[in-house]
């Protein structure tokens, strides 16, 4: 058993890296696959909206950290020799991406009918109506909540301290199996998670405010 | 490649599972209520009480969001327990679970009471009902029939995190899943047969809130209408 | 006077204000029992206010209303409750319990504040039900009837409870036409069995036909006052004279 130093809070703080790294990558995957689960809810092709529909109710039925195990199991029997920051990086994606997915539908609804009416009137194809009227106007107001789902983000990626990822949440456990101090290191630990989520929840409600102001 | 899939494992363990699974009901059920109850309690005291009360509230509710549950738990069994203060990990895992439950309830609630008129409140005072009567008989039912789907996902996902307890060993399901795969090396295939448990679960606690939002708002079971 | 001492409510010298706002300036007048009087003035006159206060429901700066001999706005919970034993408010908004059926939107204070049995607060709703009309719709839900309805219910929820003095606030405001004659008819047959009623009003009809008592504010005070034929028939004031003319 070692004395609690200075140095051991040095070590979190660098492990925090890893939880900021993880997290962006997170996001990064979530919103490469997300976005296309959102067109495919709101598709006109109904396979396409069925499709959408069932990986998000599955995803969302299931805890994070079961898709963990699989991801890191799964990837294990298919011969991978996967490091845990890969098998983590792809069950936050697969995760990331049904939450996002529900979001964004949600923002793409909220885009009056009529902006599809005019712009159909206009001539506008389907893609253009996406990528010059629809999706500019939706992304507006899903600026605060995607900020917002940022949070859960950083939060999870604590989970992948359970396939022995050495992140925030994994660097205390070590620190503590040296120390044995649990109440101070994990306590230092949600601290420094705090810090890395309470601007984020800011910023989104922050967001959110001026998003309403602009409406009204 | 191939991989031959084996699930024979279930023949012996299905009683595990089971039992696991049924852990995971009652710790859930038990946490939702005292969630609920709690987020209900901070998010009165949050709308309607003074300066310090809604700031102590505001703190707790910010503090919560903003951590992991994972961390909050290793708080709640390791931490206290090195403050002298010894929980068995189920205990630890419904205290944690409840104080997390709490504080999303807070803030849903929050939004719900807000969304009632303060005219609600006058015409309760002018028929002679006392704040705490106007808050029960006019204020919560109407409040939590607003926000009640935002409460039953909650309460869904709250199920769905109860899996982070099984990192203290409280014998849930995933801690289940954690053992049996240990016994049989059949780790993909378990995490499946727990993966399909969960969506079982999962659209089981779906079923029991619209079943009991029919006991709960007669108004809506009648009519059919949004409040 | 033997008026004076047969005065249900009390207004003497009452100041209200919105921080720098002073929106009551010195109101002062008795309504005797039995008696109706009609409250009217242009909107921000400060007519609505001065219901408030005599409800309780917004604290006075200065003066003093007294219902009944109790003083409306001193603290404590017994001068409150009595406050709403004496008192029944009627908003235009209604503000019906929205998940309640309209018997429990009645039997909800005969239950919780009068401590009245279940059966005894049916009957009761049944009979204040039958007084306005509406027997037929004890088991409906507030939006399943039309606002001239719920706005007899309402009134039927504050007359449950047997209060000495009815204050209506612009009651049918929101209400349309023919809806509006429906909730006047109920107020009429009120005031013709001895209520003691204040009403705030644009109905300007409503208030030559029933009121016995006119008072008329502006900026803040009560600018006249007196009895409602005199009143109409030869108005003092340049400004009320003008708002009757533009209310005709």
């Amino acid at each position: 058993m070692t004395q609690l130093s200075v140095n051991h809070f040095l070590y979190l703080v660098t492990a925090a890296q890893w939880t900021v790294l993880l997290s962006l990558i997170a996001f990064v995957g979530g919103t490469v696959v997300g976005l296309p689960i959102a067109l495919m809810r709101v598709s006109r092709s109904r396979l396409a909206r069925a499709l959408a529909t069932v990986y998000i109710q599955i995803v969302q039925g299931t805890p994070l950290l079961i898709v963990l195990f699989l991801s890191y199991f799964g990837l294990g029997i298919l011969g991978y020799k996967l490091i845990p920051l890969v098998a983590a990086g792809l069950a936050l994606t697969v995760y990331a991406a049904a939450f996002l997915g529900e979001i964004w539908r949600g923002c793409i609804e909220a885009v009056p009918r009529t902006q599809w009416e005019a712009s159909d009137c206009l001539g506008l194809n389907r893609f253009q109506q996406y990528t010059y009227v629809v999706l500019p106007q939706a992304l507006r107001v899903a600026i605060p909540p995607t900020v917002g789902f940022m949070v859960q983000i950083v939060k999870n990626t604590s989970l992948a301290s359970v396939i022995g990822f050495v992140e925030l949440a994994r660097a205390g456990q070590i620190v503590n199996n040296s120390t044995f101090e649990p109440f101070t290191i994990f306590c230092a630990v949600a601290a420094i998670y705090f810090a890395l989520c309470y601007p984020l929840s800011l910023a989104s409600r922050h967001l959110e405010r001026k998003a309403h102001a602009g409406r009204n | 490649m191939s991989y031959d899939f084996d699930f024979s494992f279930l023949a012996e363990k299905w009683p595990a599972f089971v039992a696991g699974a049924w852990l995971t009901v009652q710790l859930t059920v038990v946490s939702i209520a005292l969630g609920f109850a709690v987020g209900t309690i901070c998010a009165l005291c949050r709308v309607y009480g003074g300066a310090v009360l809604r700031r102590l509230v505001g703190g707790y509710v910010e503090l919560i969001r903003n951590t992991p549950l994972l961390v909050q738990i290793f708080i709640v069994y390791f931490g206290l327990s090195s403050l002298g203060l010894k929980l068995s990990a189920e205990v630890s895992a419904v205290i944690a679970l409840v104080v997390n439950m709490g504080a999303y309830t807070t803030e849903i609630m929050r939004a719900g009471l807000q969304s009632i008129q303060r005219t609600q409140l006058e015409a309760a005072d002018c028929l002679g009902l006392t704040r705490l009567q106007a808050i029960i008989h006019v204020v919560l039912l109407p409040a939590m029939e607003r926000v009640y789907p935002a409460l039953s996902s909650q309460a869904v996902l709250l199920m769905l995190a109860s899996s982070i307890t099984s990192q203290i060993s409280a014998e849930e399901l995933t801690a289940t899943a954690n053992l049996v795969q240990s016994d049989t090396y059949r780790s993909f295939e378990v995490y499946i047969v727990v993966a399909v448990v969960y969506l079982a679960l999962s659209a089981l606690y779906r079923l029991a809130f619209w079943l009991l939002a029919l006991v709960l708002f007669e108004r809506k079971r009648r009519l059919g209408t949004a409040l | 006077m033997p008026e004076e001492t047969d005065a249900v409510v009390r207004i003497a010298g009452v100041i209200k204000e919105f921080g720098p706002l002073r929106v009551l300036d010195g109101i002062s007048f008795d309504v005797a029992r039995g008696q109706t009087v009609a409250i009217v003035g242009r909107s921000g006159s400060g007519k609505s206010t001065l219901l408030r206060c005599i409800a309780g429901l917004e604290t006075i700066q200065g003066g003093t209303i007294a219902v009944c001999g109790h003083a409306v706005g001193t603290p404590g919970s017994a001068a409150r409750a009595q406050l709403r034993r004496d008192v029944g408010m009627v908003f235009q908004s209604y503000n019906l319990f929205p998940h309640l059926t309209v018997e429990r939107n009645i039997t909800l204070a005969l239950t919780l504040v009068k401590k009245q049995s279940k059966e005894e607060a049916r009957k009761r709703a049944a009979d204040v039900l039958g007084l306005v009309g509406l027997t037929d719709k004890t088991a409906s839900y507030p939006e399943q009837l039309s606002g001239g309805q719920q706005q007899r219910v309402a009134i039927a929820r504050s007359l449950a409870l047997q209060p000495q003095v009815m204050l209506f606030d612009e009651v049918t405001s929101a209400l349309d036409p023919e809806l509006t004659a429906e909730v006047l008819g109920v107020m009429e047959d009120l005031a013709r069995r001895g209520m003691t009623m204040i009403t705030v009003t644009h109905e300007m009809g409503f208030a030559r036909r029933v009121a016995d008592l006119v008072v008329f504010m502006h900026k803040g005070k009560v600018w006249e006052i007196g009895p409602t034929e005199e009143l109409f028939a030869a108005p003092r004031t340049p400004e009320f004279r003008q708002f009757v003319r533009s209310e005709l």
